[in-house]
């Protein structure tokens, strides 16, 4: 094969090559200035993955700095693979959030599954096992060919991947709005135990240790993927299909066994996964956070294909990849752990003591970086903020008040809405249970798995509401973080930590900036309140289609641990003659509420109000009531507002009843979204004592064997449903909307 | 070498759920005069050529690449060059 | 007792299938590499679920060819007990130790879910703690559990009475709502649903136990106890 005719250092300044890799002019000067000469091409490529967003945070960081990420609880913080809290006994649970929207909306089944893989990695290349995973999805509504596609693709590419690899898929949410139509959000969060004397860290320390490359081969695949994540999707997209990974679960599944068996060699220095950005996020972050420089010969590197290049090998994003630092003259104890498995660890380089990041192929140096300048010199960007104007206009508007005459009428309606309806289409292709610690699985608030061999388990819940964000960001985001704690308190467990997925529009328009800064100051209100700090997450910014914004959507993904298995707690009601408690106080909230989706069409006026002194008040005290066992289901209220959490309650195969009476105006008693409230039902000999404990619960009902949902509004019915008909319509929703035609 | 091509395709008889959610798909798009369609597989092979080369093929179609239980496959040996 | 639970690459069933023989039911038993293709140590053999080579070409295909599986029929000629859970099975089939073959779900999709399993058979030494006609309930997790077989193969299971579970509401498609199936020896069980994940009411459900236990007591009446 001819080789293509060179590009010269000259060419990529002149040319202006750099704007295609998504670097600024002033961004090449700054490299320039680095390198005190012109860079190459290869060069040049590797500055542009590393100081994309996705690597650099380069927009977002002066916003991350403003999260809280400390507490006794915490072992290991941002900065590292993923993030670890201490969940006693030696043991520590290790997790983190990461998005794959671009490679989905281009192919959804291999963009899933490979972010799937990339996540799970992350966890392992830590040392841990990975022992659950969840996910957070959001799409247009299910009206045209392209969103149903995108939606079952997704969803098939998640169970294809997490299933082979035996991960058990647990939990997380699917919501629909028309703003996620051309960019839908694929967002998994990966979730491992480890015994704290275990983790390991990617580091490439010791001069003259080894650098060893195990997985798959490199290929041209994904060539650009961290740039791609961090622009606008455009029509284009479409022909960029090329950048898309494709994933091998079996490898993956090798790869943990393999890893997990290798931690435990004296011989290994570091690990990391090679994710984003490929072979040079690893290796220059590897040397870099160990203070040492490394030389890498890139003929020894695996290859799929003939005659790649440098800058194909160093920019590529093929899947399932690990790069390992290894105790020079015990690399042989490392290949025979890999061969057991069918895996060939080869040597690819060495730590080096000059704090270069060196690259040889065919007997020339192609890249001779400071490799500190790769992860610690790009450029952070201060942007400007505006306020949009529809915050200013939605904040003065009078309160929205929704008229419902047909109540039973509004809740079947509500129930057949996507985002509330029964999401057992997705899970039921997740394999939930494999790894046989699966106590509480998806369709609970949060998902519970037990810690083999202790009594303690954990629980883990990912959580958005986009639209109060976007009407309200600052409150919006103390929301997001307030609504995980609530589903990780209603099963029993204390919150100990969040991993964010930030997914927000082009930051370089002000208003976008604008929703990123109020966001993330409401979401560090709530987890410093809440004493839930952030260990862990991921930015992805320019989440637009055709010029328009999604809304901002910062993923909470939130961990807590049960201290007895005793506390574990369902969320549906349990027995006949349970005592109903409604937790809070009610008023009429609706802007952005599932009912003005219903009625108007659209999210409009304020965001509902929320108050973190009263929220962390009221979920210490149910989790106090639940520890003390007066506690029989937990359910915290959200879309849809009390009628649909009574609804939720029920539908389960126990053949339950429920009768509660409402006061005040139905509308809002019955659909108002108003936060820090759950709904609870409690053992008739333990009311009085979970009274004591939880001060603002109100009596409202009690659990049936009548099979009906009745609602009283002082003594008129003004609900009266069979349980089996409403679960029905909540059942049969999705998959209503799939097959009927586009 | 040689280019084996390789077809397997399910048994006549044996439900194949796969084509006929793609028959449905295709007649649901107006193709109306499609009737059954099965789905199957295709494999190319590079082999050393041999004297027993189509005895070798015929054992690895009833070893490995087909089963034969639902499964059957057919197979053509031409010249051909790896990739 | 002593069980052996084969482990190819892929497997990721092969831990719970352990737990449940080691834990729940308190016997000795042990991970095999599939490269360590003895097993006359062992008194039971259990094949666990997963994707065994990624289920590349077919479910349990490759994993049929590999040295073992010749170990595994040696064993099962000698009467050793062996129970292929979902791969397992698949791998059973493809081997040719229990006829039929495995077809992806009616639906096409995967499926993780409990199931309501009928037990057809208690007379086997898998299913021996069970009552006839017995409804257990017992998760099911796979994309291709739609069993198959030909009509004279199916006369002969029925024959011989080796339908040892059906569905009570066939969820796959499988023929005559077969969940497991045994050899004409008796020895060699093969079922789709996952009895390793229900040995536990804290998760959901104790009723695959009685398989395990079921083995246990069989191989006690033979081997210990002065038979």
């Amino acid at each position: 094969m001819l080789q293509a005719p060179e590009i010269t250092p000259e060419m990529v300044e002149q040319d202006k090559l750099y704007k295609d890799m998504g670097l600024t002019d002033k961004e090449y000067d700054m490299i320039k200035d680095i390198m005190g000469r012109k860079p190459n091409f290869t060069e040049i490529g590797i500055f542009s993955v590393m100081w994309s967003e996705h690597c650099s945070y380069k927009t977002s960081k002066p916003l991350l700095s403003k999260f809280p990420t400390e507490g006794p609880q915490v072992i290991q913080g941002p900065g590292e693979g993923a993030g670890v809290v201490d969940i006693g006994d030696g043991q520590g649970v290790v997790f983190k959030v990461e998005s794959h929207n671009h490679p989905s909306a281009v192919e959804p089944y291999q963009g899933a599954a490979t972010g799937v893989g990339g996540i799970i990695r992350d966890v392992f290349s830590m040392g841990a096992r990975p022992i659950a995973s969840l996910n957070s999805l959001r799409f247009g509504n299910l009206n045209t060919g392209r969103v149903k596609y995108l939606f079952e693709e997704v969803v098939h590419g998640i169970a294809g991947y997490g299933n082979c690899v035996g991960v058990p898929t647990v939990g997380g949410e699917v919501q629909f709005d028309d703003c996620y139509e051309g960019n839908p959000l694929v967002n998994a969060m990966a979730v491992g135990l480890i015994d704290t004397k275990d983790i390991q860290k990617g580091i490439a320390a010791g001069l003259g240790n080894t650098i060893m490359y195990v997985g798959s081969k490199t290929g041209r695949d994904g060539i650009h993927g961290a740039t791609f994540a961090s622009e606008d999707l455009s029509e284009d997209s479409e022909s960029k299909r090329s950048n898309v990974q494709v994933g091998d679960p079996f490898m993956e599944k090798l790869l943990i066994e393999a890893c997990l068996e290798v931690i435990h060699s004296d011989a290994l220095v570091g690990i990391q996964d090679m994710g984003a950005a490929g072979l040079t996020s690893s290796a220059s972050e590897m040397a870099s956070k160990a203070g040492m420089g490394m030389e890498m010969n890139l003929d020894s590197i695996p290859q799929r294909e003939e005659n790649m290049t440098a800058y194909e090998m160093m920019l590529s994003e093929s899947q399932e990849r690990m790069l390992l630092c290894v105790k020079k003259g015990e690399e042989q104890e490392i290949v025979d752990i890999f061969k057991k498995y069918g895996l060939e660890a080869v040597a690819v380089g060495v730590v080096t003591d000059d704090k270069m990041f060196r690259l040889v192929h065919n007997d020339e140096v192609v890249a001779d970086i400071p490799v500190d300048s790769l992860a610690e010199d790009a450029p952070i960007f201060y942007k400007d903020s505006k306020v949009p104007a529809y915050y200013t206009e939605y904040q003065a508007m009078p309160d929205y008040v929704p008229a419902v005459n047909d109540y039973a009428g509004a809740l079947k309606k509500l129930l057949l809405q996507p985002t509330i309806a029964s999401k057992e289409y997705v899970y039921d292709q997740y394999d939930a249970m494999v790894q046989a610690n699966t106590v509480l699985s998806p369709g609970s608030d949060a998902a519970v798995v037990r810690i083999r061999d202790y009594d303690k388990a954990i629980a883990m819940t990912t959580d958005c509401n986009s639209r109060y964000i976007y009407l309200d960001p600052e409150v919006g985001g103390k929301i997001a973080v307030a609504e995980a704690a609530r589903n990780i308190v209603c099963s029993g467990a204390k919150p100990l930590a969040l991993t964010d997925g930030l997914n927000f529009g082009n930051p370089d328009k002000p208003e976008n900036f604008w929703q990123m800064e109020k966001s993330v100051e409401g979401m560090s209100a709530a987890s410093l309140k809440l004493d839930t700090p952030v260990i862990s997450g991921n930015v992805s910014l320019y989440n637009e289609s055709n010029g328009q914004a999604i809304f901002p959507t910062p993923i909470v993904g939130m961990v807590g641990l049960h201290a007895s298995l005793k506390d574990i707690t369902p969320s549906f009601f349990q027995q006949e003659g349970d005592v109903i408690y409604l937790i809070g106080d009610t008023k009429a909230e609706f802007g952005g509420s599932e009912l003005q989706n219903l009625l108007e069409g659209k999210y409009f006026g304020k965001a509902p109000a929320i108050d973190l002194d009263v929220e962390a008040k009221r979920q210490a005290q149910l989790l106090t009531a639940i520890q003390q066992g007066h506690v029989s289901s937990a359910h915290d209220l959200a879309e849809g507002g009390l009628a649909v959490a009574v609804a939720e309650s029920l539908f389960t195969n126990k053949k339950l009843g429920a009768s509660i009476t409402v006061s005040g105006d139905l509308t809002a008693a019955l659909y108002s979204e108003t936060q820090s409230r759950f709904l609870v039902s409690v053992k008739k000999e333990e009311a009085e004592a979970f009274e004591k404990v939880v001060e603002d619960a109100v009596r409202i009902g009690e659990v049936t064997n009548d099979t009906l949902l009745q609602v009283k509004h002082g003594k008129e019915v003004v609900i009266e449903e069979k349980v089996d008909a409403l679960q029905a319509l909540w059942k049969g929703a999705i998959p209503c909307l799939l097959k009927s035609k586009a | 070498m040689k280019k084996v091509k390789i077809h397997i395709t399910l048994k006549e008889g044996v439900l194949d759920p796969q084509g006929k959610a793609v028959q449905n798909s295709l007649n649901t798009l107006g193709y109306d005069g499609v009737g059954e369609v099965r789905v199957g597989k295709y494999m190319e092979l590079f082999i050393e050529d041999s004297a027993d080369i189509e005895k070798q093929v015929e054992e690895m179609c009833r070893k490995l690449l087909a089963n034969p239980v639902i499964e059957n496959y057919d197979y053509t040996i031409e010249e051909g060059v790896t990739q | 007792m002593k069980f052996a639970v084969v482990v190819f690459p892929g497997s990721n069933c092969d831990r719970d299938m352990y737990h449940a023989a080691k834990d729940a039911l308190g016997e000795e038993t042990e991970l095999v590499w599939y490269q360590d293709a003895n097993l006359d140590a062992y008194d039971a053999i259990l094949l666990p679920g997963g994707f065994s080579y990624g289920d590349y070409l077919r479910s349990g295909a490759i994993a049929s060819t590999s040295a073992i599986v010749t170990e595994l029929k040696k064993q099962a000629e000698k009467g050793v007990p062996i129970l292929g859970v979902c791969n397992g099975f698949q791998i059973l089939l493809e081997s040719g130790l229990l006829p039929g073959a495995m077809l992806r779900n009616k639906n096409l999709k995967f499926m993780c879910r409990f199931e309501n399993l009928v037990v057809e058979n208690n007379k086997t030494m898998f299913s021996s703690a069970y009552k006839k006609d017995e409804v257990v309930s017992i998760p099911i997790a796979h994309g291709e559990g739609n069993y198959y077989c030909d009509p004279e193969t199916l006369a002969e299971l029925k024959a011989n009475n080796q339908i040892v579970f059906t569905y009570q509401n066939n969820p796959n498609g499988s023929v005559s709502d077969i969940a497991g199936i045994i050899s004409k020896e008796g020895n060699v069980l093969g079922m789709m649903p996952h009895p390793e994940r229900a040995v536990e009411d804290l998760l959901g459900s104790a009723d695959g136990l009685k398989l395990f236990q079921s083995m246990l007591e069989n191989w006690r009446e033979h081997y210990v106890a002065g038979a």
